[in-house]
């Protein structure tokens, strides 16, 4: 693959600019991670490179590989379904983990249970 | 066609992952039905809930809508990161009372919240039908619970039976 000074400008333009994209906000939710104060506030922080970030590398990998080889090259779209379905296992996982050990401290500014003492235990919580 | 194809949505979605993987052609399009449809049946043995899709021409106006909430969402948390000072920010729980009930849809929703940075989705109790998230900007509660139910839980209600 050692073809990309074949690639036409506007190609090599628009997919170094996606490429870019993605990669500075991956790199934002990397800062977010190590500067913000709270547990569930650097919850939100890696969503940015989960979504957007990927989202950029991948385009511009779509655009890359397909214009240099002429021929829709999509399998990049198959890393973003997984990464999206797969992305909420491990937030709730550690989500839960968190409201779990800070409702058995008794720590202050939690939510209320959802689910009040009178109602019949039936249902599972996910 | 419940018989060869329990699961005909997964079996199309494993055909075109196969294809996407090896590329289109006569012998992969044969081989990949081959697949799709030899593990759906294997995946019918687990008994998955069934869900059905109603109404397929709101599924790219959900998407659309996603797409462009999440980038939203992303330009505005990774603005709060880099320029923590302008404004006072306070994040907080919200609790969502749900409609929904339907596995797949609340797995859907479930995607959505968590891939939206603003909000992360911390609990769901199903008995009193009530999801508890975490909103990272949290100006009004009321807007939360509006966006939710109306953009996001309306649409998947109308999508999904």
């Amino acid at each position: 693959m050692n073809h990309a000074a074949d690639l036409p400008v506007w190609a090599a333009l628009l997919a170094s600019f996606l490429v870019l994209l993605g990669a500075s906000l991956t790199l934002v939710g990397a800062i977010g991670l190590v500067r913000l104060k709270t547990f569930y506030d650097r919850l939100h922080a890696p969503s940015l490179g989960a979504t957007w970030g990927a989202a950029g590398i991948l385009l511009g990998s779509i655009l890359f590989f397909s214009v240099l080889q002429s021929r829709p090259v999509l399998h990049e779209v198959l890393i973003a379904v997984f990464l999206t379905v797969t992305t909420p296992v491990t937030l709730m996982l550690l989500g839960r983990a968190a409201l779990y050990r800070d409702r058995s401290e008794n720590a202050v500014d939690l939510p209320p249970p959802l689910r009040t003492d009178g109602e019949t235990r039936s249902g599972d919580s996910i | 066609m419940s018989r060869l194809l329990p699961y005909p949505l997964l079996a199309v979605s494993l055909l075109a992952m196969w294809l996407l993987l090896n590329g289109l052609s006569l012998g992969h399009l044969v081989l990949g039905s081959v697949i799709g449809v030899a593990a759906s049946n294997v995946t019918a043995a687990l008994q998955p809930p069934r869900s059905r899709i109603r109404r397929w021409h709101l599924i790219p106006k959900l998407v659309a809508i996603v797409l462009v909430d999440v980038w939203r969402s992303n330009v505005a948390v990774a603005r709060l990161i880099l320029f923590p000072g302008q404004h006072r920010r306070v994040s907080g729980f919200v609790i969502v009372p749900l409609e929904l009930r339907e596995p797949a849809a609340l797995a859907i929703l479930a995607c959505i919240l968590t891939c939206t940075p603003g909000t992360a989705w911390v609990e769901y109790d199903s008995t009193a039908n009530k999801l508890l998230i975490h909103v990272f900007d949290l100006v009004d509660e009321a807007h939360w619970i509006d966006l939710i139910t109306n953009r996001y839980e309306r649409l998947l209600l109308e999508i999904l039976a």
